[in-house]
C-alpha cells in the first residue's frame, strides 16, 4: 500500500514562498510577545499557584472578586480558571505574590488565597497542591533552559558537519532554530503559559525536526553519489519526494500520538502536548522547505548550483574519475561527502 | 541457522530480565512526586552565616590572645562576614599583635591601616573551602533530619549556579509546615553561664555596667519561666558569656521525656569530653545559672545545683510535638547557616492518582492508534513493527526500573513520545524494503538491503537525539531531567528493536518458508 504513488511534486519552487510564510508567522508571534508578553509559567515568572477542589464548584467570577479584597487589581496578576476534568470540581488559582522569600513566610500568598476564598463562603473546598517559586529559581531556569537548547544546537551542528557537510549543518540547525520560534508564535497565540513541561516539549521538538531533516540529508547525500551530473535542485527535489511516504507515515504517527496526549493527558500535560502538536507539524514542514532549501541556496551562493562530489565512500566508475578529473583546480573544488 | 537461534535466546533474555524488572509494576517502578504526591522543596544555604562565625571566632580569639599577651586598648570589631578589624593598638604594642595575630593568618590576610589598626580578611580559598563545608554539612544535617522524620525514599540534592542550593523531595508528605520546621530550624544548641539577668530589657541588664556588654559577654533574648499554652511569651534578657560552656556538637542523643513536673522535655546524654567540661563548669558555679541557649535565644536557664557531667535535661515550654522535634533536631546536629526558602511545590495525592491515570489513558491510546494503523498499513509487516513497539515500551520500563530512575508526568510524556517516534525507524526501513521490493529485487535481498541502507541513517538520527538528551539531562533540573532519562532510554532501546529484534522476526518467518511475495 502506498499513500503516494512516486510522488513528483516540485518543492523546491516554492521555498520562497515558504520562506515569506514562516517569517509573517515568526514576526506576528514577535508582535503579540512585544505587546503582551510571554505568559511565563509560574517557575519561570515566580508566584504562587494553589489547586482546590469543591464540594460544588463556584463561579469563576465568585472566586475571582473572593480574591480581588486580598489581591487588588486581580484582573491583572491573579488568574483564575477551571482545572482539569469537569467532574474533578478543581480550580486553579494563580497569583504573582509569594510572600517573603525566606522561611515560612514562603506559604504567606498561598494561605492569603485560601483565607479569602475560605472567608467568600464558596463552599468547601480541599488545598489539592500549592506551587511557591521564588523569583530566584525562574532567573536560573531560564539561563539553563537557554544554555541548553544553545549547547545541544551547538553539539548537532558538530555533529552533522562531521558526518555530512557545513552546509547541511546550518541547514539542519537553522530549521530547528525555526521551529522553535514557530513554536514559540503559536504559544504566544494561543496563550500557553510557557512552563518548565513547555520546555521540554520545545527541547523535544528540536530532536524531532532534526530527526525529519537528517532522514532526507541522508537521502540527499546517498543520491548525490549516484545523480551527480543533475542539478542539486534536482536531487534535492527527488530526495524529498522518495521519502515523502516514509514523513507522511511518521509525521502522521507522531501527530496521532501527541493528540492523544492533548485530549486525554489531564491538564498538566495539555501545554506539552500543544507545543508538540506544532512542533511535528512544523518540524515535519521545515525539513522541507527550510532544511532543504538552504542546502540549494547555501550552493548557489558557492557557485553554480552544480553539485560537485567525490565520493570516497564508493569505487569510482571510469565516469566520475573523469568528472573529478575535469573538476580538478575548478575554483568551487571537490568536497567530500 | 545457529546464529539465528543466539539471535532469538539473546531476545528473550533481554525482555525477560526487563519483565523481571517491571512485575508487579506498583512494586518496581518509582513513582516521581508529581504522581505520589508529596513536598518539593527548593532552599539555598546562606553561607555567609557559616563566614560569619568563622570570622566572629576568629575575631574572639584574637581578642583573649592580645588580652593575654598584654595588649591594651585594642578594640576587635567585625566588619562583615568575612573580615573583622583591629584598631587603637600603640606602636609600642604592635610586634606583640603580629605575633599574636600570627595563628590567624592561616585564613586571614592581614592589611596594616593608618595609626595602628588592621583589617584582617579571609581568604578567598578559605571562604570557598568554608561555602562548600556548609552545604555539605547542611545537606548532611537535612538527610539525617529526613531520615528521622520516617520519610521514605526522601530525595536531597545540590544543584543551583553557585552550588548553594539544595532540591529536597519529601514523597508522601503532607504536614508541609512541620516538614519545614524541622529542616529549616538551625538547631544550633549552646549552655552558657549566665552573668546577669534576667531583666525585662536591654537597657536595664547594662545598666551596672554603663550600657556597655563587657569584654566576653553578650546579651541574648529569652524567655524566663514556664509560659501556659496559648499565651504570649514575656521576652527578657540576659548577659551570658559568649565562649559556650558545651555545644549541640557535645551532645551523644537526646529524646523527648518528661521532666520532674511531667511537662514534655529533651533529655540529653553528653560525650566525654563535653562531659569533662560540663563537669567542670557546673562544679565551679554552683548556685548559679546556665542558660539553655538554642538558636541564638535563651530557651531556659535552670539554677545549677550541683555538677552536671554526662547527662541533662531541657525543660521549657515545649507541647509534645516541639519536644520531639527539638530531640531530633538536636540529634541530627546544627545545620552551620540559615536556610532560605526559594521554591515549595506540594503535590496532594488525588492531584497525583489522576495525573496516573491521564498519563496511562494517554499512552495507552496513542499506543493503540500507533498499532491499528500500522496493521492497516503495512498488513502483516506491521505486526513485525506491533512487537517492537511493545518490545520497546517492556525494555524503556525495564531500564528505567533498574537505574531506579523515578517515573515522572513528563516521563510519561515521554514515553508517549518514543513510541510515535519508534514506529518512524519502522518506516523508514519498511518504506525502503518496499522501495527494493520495486526495483524486482528477492524478498530476502529487499529485507537485508532495507535494514543495511537505513541502519546508518538510524544511527546519524539516534545520535543526534543523544546528544539533545545529553544537554538537556546535564542542564535541566527535576522534571527536565526526568524526561531526558526517559529519552536517552527510549532512544537506544528503540535502535535496539527497530533493526535487532525486527530483522530477527523478518529472518523467523524466511527460514519457515521460500517467500515469494511479502505482505508489507
Amino acid at each position: 500500500m502506498h499513500i503516494l504513488k512516486n510522488p513528483n511534486f516540485n518543492f523546491i519552487k516554492y521555498r520562497w514562498h515558504a520562506l515569506v510564510l514562516s517569517w509573517v508567522i515568526i514576526l506576528a508571534g514577535a508582535g503579540v510577545v512585544m505587546t503582551k508578553g510571554l505568559a511565563l509559567g509560574v517557575e519561570f515568572s515566580g508566584g504562587t499557584i494553589v489547586i482546590l477542589r469543591f464540594d460544588a464548584v463556584p463561579g469563576i467570577d465568585q472566586v475571582r472578586s473572593a480574591l480581588d479584597k486580598t489581591f487588588p487589581g486581580g484582573g491583572q496578576g491573579v488568574v483564575v480558571q477551571r482545572y482539569g476534568d469537569v467532574s474533578q470540581r478543581e480550580i486553579m488559582v494563580r497569583v504573582p505574590h509569594v510572600g517573603k522569600e525566606s522561611g515560612t513566610e514562603l506559604v504567606s500568598a498561598a494561605d492569603d488565597v485560601t483565607k479569602a476564598i475560605a472567608a467568600a463562603n464558596l463552599g468547601k473546598f480541599t488545598v489539592e497542591g500549592t506551587e511557591i517559586v521564588g523569583p530566584v529559581v525562574g532567573q536560573d531556569l531560564r539561563t539553563k533552559g537557554l544554555l541548553a537548547t544553545v549547547l545541544s544546537l551547538g553539539g548537532i551542528l558538530l555533529y552533522i558537519t562531521f558526518r555530512f557537510q557545513l552546509s547541511f549543518a546550518v541547514g539542519a540547525v537553522v530549521a530547528t532554530l525555526h521551529d522553535l520560534l514557530i513554536t514559540m508564535a503559536f504559544l504566544s497565540f494561543f496563550r500557553y503559559d510557557l512552563s518548565l513541561n513547555v520546555i521540554a516539549a520545545v527541547l523535544t521538538l528540536t530532536g524531532y525536526s532534526m530527526n525529519d531533516t537528517i532522514v532526507i540529508f541522508d537521502r540527499v547525500r546517498e543520491n548525490l553519489r549516484g545523480m551527480r551530473r543533475d542539478n542539486l535542485n534536482d536531487v534535492v527535489n527527488v530526495s524529498v519526494n522518495q521519502t515523502l511516504n516514509r514523513t507522511i507515515i511518521t509525521g502522521g504517527t507522531t501527530l496521532l500520538s501527541v493528540v492523544a496526549l492533548f485530549f486525554f493527558g489531564g491538564e498538566v500535560l495539555r501545554g506539552f502536548a500543544f507545543v508538540m502538536i506544532v512542533g511535528v507539524l512544523t518540524g515535519t514542514y521545515s525539513s522541507v522547505f527550510i532544511a532543504a532549501a538552504i542546502v540549494t541556496f547555501w550552493r548557489h551562493g558557492k557557485g553554480g548550483s552544480r553539485i560537485v562530489a567525490s565520493a570516497p565512500t564508493t569505487t569510482p566508475s571510469a565516469r566520475t574519475a573523469a568528472t573529478a578529473r575535469q573538476r580538478k583546480g575548478s575554483r568551487d573544488g571537490a568536497r567530500a561527502l | 541457522m545457529n546464529n539465528l537461534r543466539w539471535r532469538i535466546l539473546l531476545i528473550v533474555v533481554i525482555i525477560g530480565a526487563c519483565l523481571w524488572a517491571i512485575i508487579p509494576p506498583d512494586q518496581k517502578i518509582r513513582l516521581g512526586l508529581d504522581l505520589k504526591g508529596g513536598v518539593h522543596l527548593v532552599l539555598r544555604v546562606n553561607t555567609d552565616d557559616a563566614l560569619k562565625l568563622e570570622t566572629e571566632t576568629t575575631a574572639e580569639r584574637l581578642r583573649e590572645d592580645l588580652e593575654k599577651a598584654g595588649v591594651t586598648g585594642a578594640t576587635v570589631r567585625t566588619l562583615g562576614p568575612r573580615a573583622f578589624e583591629v584598631i587603637g593598638v600603640q606602636p609600642a604594642q604592635d610586634a606583640l599583635l603580629r605575633s599574636s595575630a600570627a595563628g590567624v593568618e592561616a585564613s586571614f590576610n592581614r592589611e596594616s591601616g593608618a595609626s595602628g589598626a588592621y583589617r584582617f580578611v579571609m581568604k578567598p580559598n578559605v571562604a570557598i573551602d568554608l561555602a562548600r563545608a556548609a552545604v555539605d554539612q547542611a545537606q548532611q544535617t537535612i538527610e539525617r533530619r529526613v531520615n528521622d522524620l520516617g520519610v521514605a525514599e526522601a530525595l536531597i540534592a545540590r544543584q543551583g549556579t553557585n552550588d548553594d542550593q539544595l532540591l529536597v523531595q519529601l514523597p508522601g508528605v503532607t504536614d508541609v509546615a512541620r516538614a519545614k520546621g524541622v529542616i529549616q530550624s538551625m538547631a544550633l544548641l549552646e549552655l552558657k553561664l549566665v552573668e546577669q539577668g534576667s531583666a525585662p530589657s536591654r537597657e536595664a541588664l547594662l545598666q551596672a555596667t554603663g550600657g556597655q556588654e563587657p569584654a566576653g559577654t553578650e546579651v541574648l533574648p529569652g524567655i524566663e519561666g514556664r509560659v501556659a499554652a496559648g499565651e504570649r511569651p514575656q521576652i527578657v534578657y540576659f548577659l551570658v558569656r559568649k565562649v559556650p560552656v558545651i555545644t549541640g556538637r557535645d551532645l551523644r542523643s537526646a529524646r523527648q521525656g518528661p521532666d520532674s513536673f511531667n511537662q514534655p522535655a529533651i533529655h540529653f546524654s553528653v560525650k566525654s569530653d563535653g562531659a569533662v567540661k560540663l563537669g567542670k563548669a557546673t562544679r565551679e558555679n554552683i548556685n548559679r545559672r546556665l542558660a539553655i541557649v538554642l538558636d541564638r535565644s535563651v530557651v531556659s536557664a535552670p539554677n545549677i545545683e550541683g555538677q552536671i557531667t554526662d547527662e541533662g535535661q531541657i525543660s521549657g515550654s515545649f507541647t509534645m510535638q516541639e519536644a520531639e522535634d527539638l530531640a531530633l533536631k538536636l540529634r541530627s546536629g546544627a545545620l552551620p547557616a540559615t536556610l532560605t526558602y526559594l521554591q515549595q511545590q506540594t503535590i496532594g495525592p488525588t492531584l497525583g492518582a489522576d495525573s496516573i491515570r491521564s498519563g496511562l489513558i494517554a499512552s495507552l491510546a496513542s499506543l493503540m492508534l500507533v498499532a491499528l494503523f500500522m496493521l492497516f498499513y503495512y498488513r502483516l509487516s506491521g505486526i513485525n513493527s506491533v512487537v517492537a513497539l511493545v518490545f520497546n515500551l517492556v525494555i524503556l520500563l525495564g531500564a528505567m526500573s533498574y537505574i531506579g530512575a523515578t517515573m515522572t508526568l513528563p516521563g510519561i510524556a515521554g514515553f508517549v513520545l518514543t513510541m510515535g517516534v519508534g514506529v518512524d525507524s519502522n518506516v523508514l526501513i519498511f518504506e525502503r524494503i518496499k522501495e527494493e521490493l520495486e526495483a524486482q529485487r528477492g524478498v530476502r535481498a529487499s529485507i537485508n538491503a532495507g535494514f543495511s541502507r537505513v541502519f546508518l541513517t538510524l544511527l546519524d538520527t539516534h545520535i543526534s537525539a543523544l546528544i539533545s538528551a545529553a544537554f538537556l539531562f546535564q542542564f535541566g533540573t527535576g522534571p527536565i531531567r526526568g524526561f531526558a532519562t526517559t529519552l536517552t532510554f527510549g532512544l537506544i532501546s528503540n535502535l535496539f528493536t527497530a533493526t535487532f529484534v525486527s530483522k530477527t522476526l523478518f529472518e523467523i518467518v524466511l527460514s519457515r518458508r521460500q517467500a515469494q511475495t511479502l505482505s508489507i
